[in-house]
């Protein structure tokens, strides 16, 4: 899970989406007899980079905001009042947007869970999607569909002649939820819908027989054995929500200041670090505990099973409600997850509208000019540079972050292989920065590193921070599931201890640092909130780039906007083939 | 009480049940024999009414039961892994089936306490039902579908799961109970001693068709089939060649005289069924002892011709012996049945 990445976590996918939970299978058991000084020594070594890092980059602005949040001149009472406004916003938004994705995801889980039809599979593919995208291009997408200058309202004011945009969708509570529900549905149908096809049929048909109409069999067997599932969903949607900035800033506006957005302005517009830090605290309180709650049920949650009932609870729809059910769903299900995905891509190539205040006649159509203008710089651009520039940046840095968490994740990882006493101390606190969001990381570097913020290493280093996690999450399993035995068995075949490594720990090794530089890849060219109050004017990222675009007015703007991110959804679609492509069999989806 | 007419399902476009056909009379025991895959635990589910059949009726008392749903059909149902609902406990388990059909609390209480008592769990009623044992859950499930009292129980390989002794006891208790309540029921399993020691009845259930149908020890005396024979693991199924009209069979083994019921021409291709005890007017048979095992308190012996005897005295390897069995013919042989299968 991932309160950290900005907001509803883009850039990550669902089979590491929860680094929280060890694979506790993959720690094998201490030899017996003491340790010698030199294995000691050995584990020091492999430590000690990653826990530098983190002791700088983490701890340190950690405790910068602690000091912040306890003077006694932050706790008055003009600070107080827009931290419980925010504080009260943020829980009231993520408790309807949790009802709300359970509303389509339940059901969406029930489709997937007991009926088989035609395009099932894709369809599935395709929910899982969303919420691997960045914040900014869901942002982009949702505008290209029902902003102002989107498909919905465009077509409105041509046909029937308005001269304002019919539609008010950006800047409503609605465009917030709306996105919400977009994101995280995929978790629900994910963790419920697994719940769901794992329950033994025969408790359903013996509730039958001794009784129990339909109604019944679900109030009184089925949703009691949901229960654990559906709570462990509710609250990791309801965590994701929570921590939500990038859909919040770019739909909502600023009239909607959750804790994250009111530590972005407090921190960036109104320059009251102590605020900042304050709510910083709060929030980071709010996740820790909530994603406790979420390990603990999570735990729960794979109990009622029966073997091979996964099949079994299968069928085609029968019945006119069945068929009526399966239809309506699946029509949902690709109106809410398919539509925002296909009209950013076909908005970044289509002129709809006037490309700045023009008058008379405008040629609609197709247009190819947002992509170009990307490499030109104008003087009365957003940008001194030309806005390509951007996607320059972003690739330098996405390269320094994979690059910088590998050499500190794979020292991590390999001592967490095999757990002594320091690991088992180590691992959670390894894991401890995702409970801090992206905007609180950038908030402590702010706090911490004032006076350096103008070297552009901040923001790679940031990234690492977020991605780190994942990345030790990733490389540890595969790490582990190497087992010695074949390091022996190479060993008294006569390979010396290079070539066995060669021959038995680079071919898995190879995947899964691919694996985890893709994911680091992928989650440092999305990253938003950290970005968004670390990037210097002058060195843009993609993400900045679209927010920038989007909130400038003019329809080449919008335009290049538009292109962005329909760039930056493509190289995260081709991050997220190379991760699926590598993942290794059997790991766990949650 | 019960009839079932005609009734035909496929599975993924494979025929599973051919029409068939039986009637349940009442305080009868029906049992549903056949090997697994032959679609005994999808003709109950029909019953039950949580599968549809492609034609065919099921009727309760004359009334076609099609549009009743299978909560009002007050037919219980024990399935091989309980299906015991894991959020209660043993009493809401049981009582579950009286508080759908709206029993008053005391009458649940009284009636919850009546039938822990004739399955020998009382003092059960707030166990955990996972923290019970094997046997244990298997006796709540019984109770469970008991309680209501069903005008038909159902088993579905009720006692698969479980070991051998226990499987025993607990096929006596089940044998008692249905007795004394005098509920009919069907009992599907795989497993001829089971179904041996419970029914009244039996039906072989083999490629969508039942084979055989009559009481249990009929069926034992005249399987009828050389598929029944084998499956029911008679004896040795002998393979053999009709040699003329007074009933004179060719085999490996020599000539015999077989008389049967059949009408075989000279030439025909039959099977034997050999059985394997010894008894005191019955075919000669010889042969040389090949191998020798004890089997609880016989030997089992292997002749070199490949035939199979139960004796209380063996005699050793590599000697000859002479023993008198029954033989008889079991038909026709077809093409599936090749000769030493």
């Amino acid at each position: 899970m991932d309160p950290g990445l900005d907001g509803s976590g883009p850039a990550l996918s669902l089979h590491n989406a929860v680094p929280f939970r060890t694979p506790q299978g993959n720690f094998e058991q201490p030899p017996p007899g003491r340790r010698g000084a030199a294995w000691r020594l050995q584990r020091l070594a492999l430590w000690l980079l990653p826990l530098s890092f983190l002791a700088v980059f983490f701890f340190l602005p950690f405790f910068r905001i602690l000091g912040y949040s306890f003077s006694l001149d932050t706790l008055t009472a003009p600070n107080l009042e827009p931290a419980v406004q925010s504080l009260f916003f943020t829980f009231y938004q993520a408790v309807l947007s949790t009802l709300l994705t359970l509303g389509i995801g339940l059901p969406a889980a029930i489709l997937f869970a007991h009926y088989n039809f035609p395009g099932k599979s894709l369809l599935r593919a395709l929910t899982a999607v969303p919420f691997m995208l960045p914040t900014v291009v869901v942002a982009a997408g949702f505008n290209a569909l029902l902003g102002p200058r989107g498909w919905l309202n465009l077509i409105a004011m041509h046909s029937l002649g308005l001269s304002v945009p019919p539609i008010t969708f950006v800047g409503t509570l609605g465009a917030i939820l709306l996105a919400h529900v977009f994101y995280n549905t995929t978790i629900v149908i994910r963790i419920v819908g697994t719940a769901l096809s794992n329950l033994d049929p025969k408790l359903q048909q013996a509730a039958r027989s001794l009784g129990a109409d339909p109604p019944r069999v679900w109030w009184n067997i089925v949703l009691p054995l949901l229960r654990p599932s559906l709570l462990a969903a509710s609250l990791l949607v309801f965590l994701f929500d929570f921590t939500s900035f990038g859909v919040i800033l770019l739909l909502g506006g600023p009239s909607f200041a959750t804790l994250e957005v009111q530590i972005y302005i407090q921190a960036l517009q109104l320059l009251n670090l102590p605020l900042a830090s304050l709510l910083a605290l709060l929030q980071l309180l709010c996740t820790i505990a909530f994603s406790i709650l979420y390990t603990r049920t999570a735990g729960r949650t794979l109990v009622q099973t029966a073997p091979r009932s996964a099949e079994f609870n299968l069928r085609k729809s029968t019945t006119v409600r069945e068929k009526a059910f399966v239809a309506v769903m699946i029509f949902v299900l690709c109106l809410l997850l398919i539509l925002p995905m296909l009209s950013l891509p076909l908005r970044s190539v289509s002129r709809l509208d006037a490309d700045r205040g023009q008058r008379g006649q405008i040629q609609t159509g197709f247009t190819t000019d947002y992509f170009t203008e990307l490499f030109i710089n104008r003087r009365d651009s957003v940008f001194y540079v030309p806005p390509i520039q951007a996607a320059t940046n972003s690739l330098g840095y996405a390269c320094a972050t994979v690059l910088l968490s590998l050499s500190l994740g794979l020292p991590a990882a390999s001592a967490l292989t095999k757990p002594g006493r320091m690991e088992r101390i180590l691992d959670p606190i390894l894991i401890l920065p995702l409970g801090a969001s992206a905007v609180t990381l950038g908030l402590g570097f702010i706090v911490t590193f004032g006076r350096w913020l103008s070297f552009p290493w901040m923001v790679p280093l940031a990234h690492t921070l977020v991605a780190l996690p994942f990345v030790i999450r990733t490389l540890q399993p595969a790490l582990a599931s190497i087992p010695d035995r074949l390091r022996q068995a190479a060993a008294s075949l006569g390979a010396s201890p290079f070539r066995s490594w060669l021959a038995v720990d680079w071919p898995i090794l190879r995947r899964a640092t691919l694996s985890a530089g893709s994911f680091a890849f992928t989650i440092s060219l999305g990253e938003f909130g950290a970005t968004s109050l670390l990037s210097r004017p002058e060195y843009p990222t993609i993400p900045i780039a679209i927010y920038r675009f989007l909130s400038q007015p003019g329809g080449l703007n919008y335009g290049q906007a538009m292109a962005m991110a329909t760039l930056l959804m493509a190289l995260t679609a081709a991050g997220m083939l190379v991760i699926e492509k590598l993942r290794l069999p059997g790991v766990a989806e949650f | 009480m019960l009839e079932v007419r005609d009734i035909h399902k496929s599975y993924e476009g494979q025929p599973l049940l051919m029409g068939i056909s039986f009637t349940l009379e009442p305080r009868q025991t029906i049992c549903l024999l056949g090997p697994s895959g032959s679609g005994k635990s999808t003709l109950l589910r029909i019953i039950a009414g949580l599968e549809t059949a492609e034609r065919g009726q099921v009727l309760w008392q004359g009334r076609d039961l099609a549009g009743t749903p299978p909560h009002l059909r007050d037919f219980g149902l024990v399935f091989q892994d309980y299906a015991l609902f894991p959020h209660m406990d043993v009493a809401d388990n049981v009582s579950f089936g009286l508080k759908m059909k709206g029993w008053p609390d005391d009458d649940r209480t009284s009636r919850l306490a009546e039938v822990l008592e004739l399955v020998n769990l009382s003092g059960f009623e707030h166990r955990d039902v996972t923290a019970l044992s094997g046997g244990e859950q298997q006796r709540v499930a019984l109770a469970r579908a008991l309680a209501p009292r069903p005008r038909l129980l159902m088993f579905d390989e009720p006692l698969g799961a479980l070991d051998r002794a226990l499987r025993e006891e607990l096929i006596g208790q089940l044998r008692l109970i249905l007795h004394r309540t005098g509920i009919p029921s069907i009992y599907v399993t795989h497993d001829q001693e089971e179904a041996f020691g419970i029914a009244h009845r039996i039906l072989l259930l083999h490629e969508g068709r039942i084979v055989r149908a009559g009481e249990p020890h009929h069926v034992w005396a005249r399987p009828g089939s050389t598929w029944a024979a084998g499956f029911l693991g008679l004896g040795n199924i002998l393979p053999a060649t009709v040699l003329d009209t007074r009933a004179r069979m060719k085999t490996r083994c020599g000539i015999f005289v077989v008389h049967c019921a059949h009408q075989h021409h000279v030439g025909d291709e039959i099977n034997l069924l050999v059985r394997p005890k010894a008894v005191a007017q019955g075919t000669l048979f010889k042969g040389i002892v090949r191998d020798r095992v004890f089997e609880q308190d016989e030997f089992k012996i292997t002749l070199s011709n490949g035939l199979y005897f139960y004796l209380a005295q063996a005699p050793h390897v590599g000697k000859g012996i002479t023993i008198r069995v029954r033989m008889e013919c079991l038909g026709r042989r077809s093409d599936s049945e090749a000769p030493g299968s």
